[in-house]
């Protein structure tokens, strides 16, 4: 203790603390302030960068939702659309099925009246054809000069069944 | 967490206390002191008595910064007296003819001698006499000297502006990512700023402890590592330094002292307990806290001057073991012994200064404490 107090050296002291004040106040103020302020704002940014990727984060699962339930109603809407086509076009076929069949019974109806109406011509052609061959079967036979009365009475009868056959 | 933070400085403290060599408190006998002057004629250092006073020398301060003293390679630094006047001269002045400073200088007409490391006023012979204690009874001038030790508080506070002021300008040329050595003590900054300020300080107040946290811890490091460099500085290791330090710390704990704290040392028990109950406690509580608050920085004082002596001493024995050894086989073990222990005192020399700063922090903690819980106690 004695050789404590001895060597205690007050100039030393003295320098120390006015040294020690000198450099507190240099590094204050052009080291440690810009050191923490450096290393703080750089803290905070990386916060905020963190915060922020969060939140991009939380924005993207948001959006993606958003986009599951878009697509899960246009699904529900493509469904809807399509339902309501197969049901215009099955409404469609059927529509033009009935028209078809009654188009196609007046077609036939209208075919009938044709054929009647083609057949009676052609009845009445076949008997002014019959009428004209009979004239033209006469005819023969007057040329003929009938070989005898009965067979050409027979002849005849022949001929006019054969006629009134057709 | 405060709880848990007092603990780990008790064991750190306990861990630490320093072990007082014993050639510490050694006597300056007679033959100590002819010695080192008998030591000078023939240069080597290798008897006991001259090795114990080598390193006694070595642990003071000196006038001048000796590189390398046996070869006479030193410069010489500005002595400054005040002694009924400024004297101002070169340390170069008390140089002999041997290149010892043991010469007389002579300023304005005044005689001056240097005796173990301090300067003592004399007569044109240089005459000393001394007490029964072996001290100089000459008058001591005040002694305002950069000596070694102040040439090195000087360069290392010049190093720490250099370093630092570079981290801090680094930031802003990089886009806020330190370069270069900041990168090395960037980590180091932060550490003592999240470590060691905010949980024994505390969010709110830390910031205002922490450039002078931040400064003692470098300063105090740098300074015991160049402790270990050739140069044979003791800065770390004298107690005036240490002195100085751990006063600032005093000061600085009890100026920034908040109400709280006053109240705690005043009235640890609060409310607790009626005043006559009190009275009879108060007696010995209060004294002992008021002792406290000058027992904290005295126990840094001494852990760290102790500790850094105590280094300086181990070391510089073990080296010293060599010669006395003098053989291969004594001279290597002792090598291997010094160059361990040199790596345990790289190791204290971060210690130490991660404690005194861990320790000044504490006590700033409980200087900025601020107890909500009483003002809502009183509210309710």
């Amino acid at each position: 203790m004695d050789k404590l107090l001895n060597d205690f050296s007050l100039g030393l002291f003295v320098w120390q603390t006015l040294l020690f004040l000198l450099l507190l106040f240099l590094l204050k103020k052009f080291a440690w302030k810009p050191i923490l302020d450096a290393v703080d704002e750089r803290e905070k940014s990386i916060e905020a960068a963190l915060k922020g990727a969060e939140e991009a984060e939380r924005r993207m699962q948001a959006l993606q939702a958003d986009n599951e339930a878009a697509k899960k109603e246009a699904m529900i809407e493509r469904d809807a659309i399509m339902k309501e086509a197969r049901d215009t076009r099955d409404d469609i076929i059927s529509d033009a099925k009935t028209a078809a069949s009654e188009e196609g019974v007046k077609m036939i109806a209208s075919a009938r009246e044709e054929i009647e109406i083609q057949k009676k011509a052609a009845i009445a052609e076949i008997r002014t054809q019959v009428a004209s061959l009979s004239l033209d079967i006469a005819e023969k036979v007057v040329r003929q000069n009938l070989s005898s009365d009965a067979s050409q009475k027979e002849l005849v009868n022949t001929l006019l069944n054969e006629t009134k056959l057709n | 967490m405060r709880l848990k933070n007092f603990a780990k400085a008790l064991i750190l403290t306990a861990l630490t206390t320093p072990v007082f060599a014993s050639s510490q408190d050694s006597d300056h006998s007679d033959s100590d002191h002819n010695e080192h002057t008998t030591s000078h004629q023939n240069d080597a250092v290798d008897t006991k008595e001259e090795i114990k006073s080598y390193i006694m020398h070595h642990l003071e301060d000196t006038y001048h910064f000796g590189i390398w003293d046996a070869a006479g390679i030193s410069f010489p630094l500005p002595v400054i007296l005040l002694d009924e006047g400024l004297h101002v001269f070169s340390s170069s002045n008390f140089a002999d003819d041997h290149g010892h400073h043991d010469g007389i200088a002579e300023s304005n007409g005044k005689y001056y001698k240097i005796d173990h490391a301090k300067i003592y006023r004399t007569d044109a012979e240089g005459t000393l006499t001394y007490d029964s204690h072996h001290h100089a009874t000459n008058v001591k001038p005040f002694d305002f000297s950069i000596t070694k030790n102040v040439m090195m508080i000087i360069i290392t506070g010049l190093l720490m502006l250099l370093l630092f002021r570079s981290l801090g300008k680094s930031y802003a040329a990089n886009g806020g990512i330190s370069k270069g050595v900041g990168r090395f003590l960037e980590p180091i900054v932060l550490y003592v700023r999240d470590d060691i300020a905010r949980p024994n300080i505390g969010e709110k107040k830390y910031k205002k402890y922490l450039p002078f946290l931040l400064t003692i811890f470098f300063f105090v490091w740098f300074l015991n590592i160049f402790g270990l460099t050739p140069l044979g500085v003791n800065v770390t290791g004298n107690i005036a330094v240490t002195f100085a330090l751990a006063l600032l710390v005093f000061l600085f704990t009890n100026f920034t002292g908040t109400k709280d704290y006053w109240m705690h040392l005043f009235n640890p028990l609060g409310n607790a307990m009626p005043w006559y109950g009190k009275a009879v406690l108060y007696i010995i509580l209060i004294p002992i806290e008021i002792l406290g608050i000058f027992i904290k920085p005295f126990s840094l004082m001494i852990r760290l001057y102790a500790n850094m002596q105590a280094g300086h001493i181990v070391l510089m024995s073990l080296v010293g073991l060599i010669y006395i050894f003098g053989n291969m086989m004594g001279g290597s073990l002792s090598f291997l012994l010094a160059f361990a222990i040199s790596l345990i005192e790289v190791l204290v020399a971060l210690l130490q200064a991660y404690i005194f700063t861990m320790l000044a922090a504490l006590y700033f903690g409980f200087a900025a404490e601020e107890h909500e819980h009483h003002d809502e106690a009183h509210a309710h």
